[in-house]
């Protein structure tokens, strides 16, 4: 039986997303870990794509890659001092950090491993049109409700970080 | 066993990077890698969203989470990058032990 080319592609999304994973966890300079992540996202989005839910992959892409991603390394260069790697992220730690992790991500996966078998894939719906069907219809609420969230963090974050001009008139809280 | 991909597959991935993303959170002092690690459990989550969407519903639900947890991610991006820059400029540091006031 030889594996099919999604199954090889999902190999190598899975290679990918892990491989870059160990290097944003474990990679002793902040920038590296920065860029590693954009394959993590990258990887994520094309099982989103295998998964066959194209608008999640491709809102991943955008949402993340252009970004969460912009906007993490855009702060890890504009802290000073941050791109050295001796102080940059030293271990707190890591013996019991790892066991803990370790044991928590065996548990997952034995999780994981116990749905074995009872997936043949489905027929891929087209998702789109459900989608917005769906987001409009019994999560409207939720929907208007992340709008309203967007419109405080846009406030709130410009609030954080504006320079103070009248240091006098207006106390920030 | 069958070498066709199924849902556990999925799980199995999500799971060893959700592993990744807490030992990142853990063994980090600094901020901006504490939130790294936090994306990455994010995006674990996500892939476990979609696929339960995928191989036990095949309807849409899992999808409309997964945006869900995608525009918080962003807003916790967002928000936190911008404190992360704030106390920068006001204490040089952002080393996660070193901030341990509120105000200077």
């Amino acid at each position: 039986m030889t594996p099919s080319v999604p199954d090889l592609m999902f190999y190598a999304f899975a290679v990918l997303i892990l491989a870059c994973g160990a290097l944003v966890a474990f990679s002793r300079n902040i920038v590296h870990s920065g860029f590693a992540l954009l394959g993590v996202f990258t990887g994520v989005a094309g099982l989103f794509g295998l998964a066959s839910a194209t608008f999640i992959a491709a809102a991943q892409l955008i949402v993340y890659v252009g970004g969460v991603l912009v906007v993490i390394l855009f702060a890890v260069m504009l802290t000073k001092g941050i791109g050295e790697p001796r102080r940059s992220n030293p271990m707190v730690h890591p013996v019991p950090a790892l066991a803990l992790s370790i044991g928590l991500t065996a548990l997952c996966v034995l999780a994981a491993l116990s749905f074995h078998g009872n997936a043949p894939p489905p027929e891929p719906p087209d998702s789109v049109a459900p989608l917005g069907d769906a987001l409009l219809g019994p999560y409207l609420l939720p929907f208007e409700f992340l709008s309203l969230l967007l419109l405080a963090v846009l406030v709130g974050a410009v609030m954080t970080v504006r320079k103070e001009i009248k240091p006098g008139k207006e106390e920030r809280a | 066993m069958t070498l066709h991909i199924g849902l556990s597959h999925y799980l199995v991935v999500a799971a060893l990077l959700f592993g990744l993303g807490l030992v990142c959170v853990l063994t980090r002092r600094n901020a901006i890698g504490l939130l790294m690690g936090i994306e990455l459990m994010l995006n674990a989550a996500t892939v476990n969203l979609v696929a339960f969407g995928r191989f036990l519903q095949n309807g849409v639900s899992g999808q409309v989470f997964a945006l869900f947890v995608m525009v918080l991610a962003a807003a916790e991006a967002a928000v936190a990058m911008a404190v992360v820059l704030a106390v920068n400029r006001s204490m040089k540091t952002i080393q996660v032990s070193e901030t341990v006031h509120l105000k200077e």
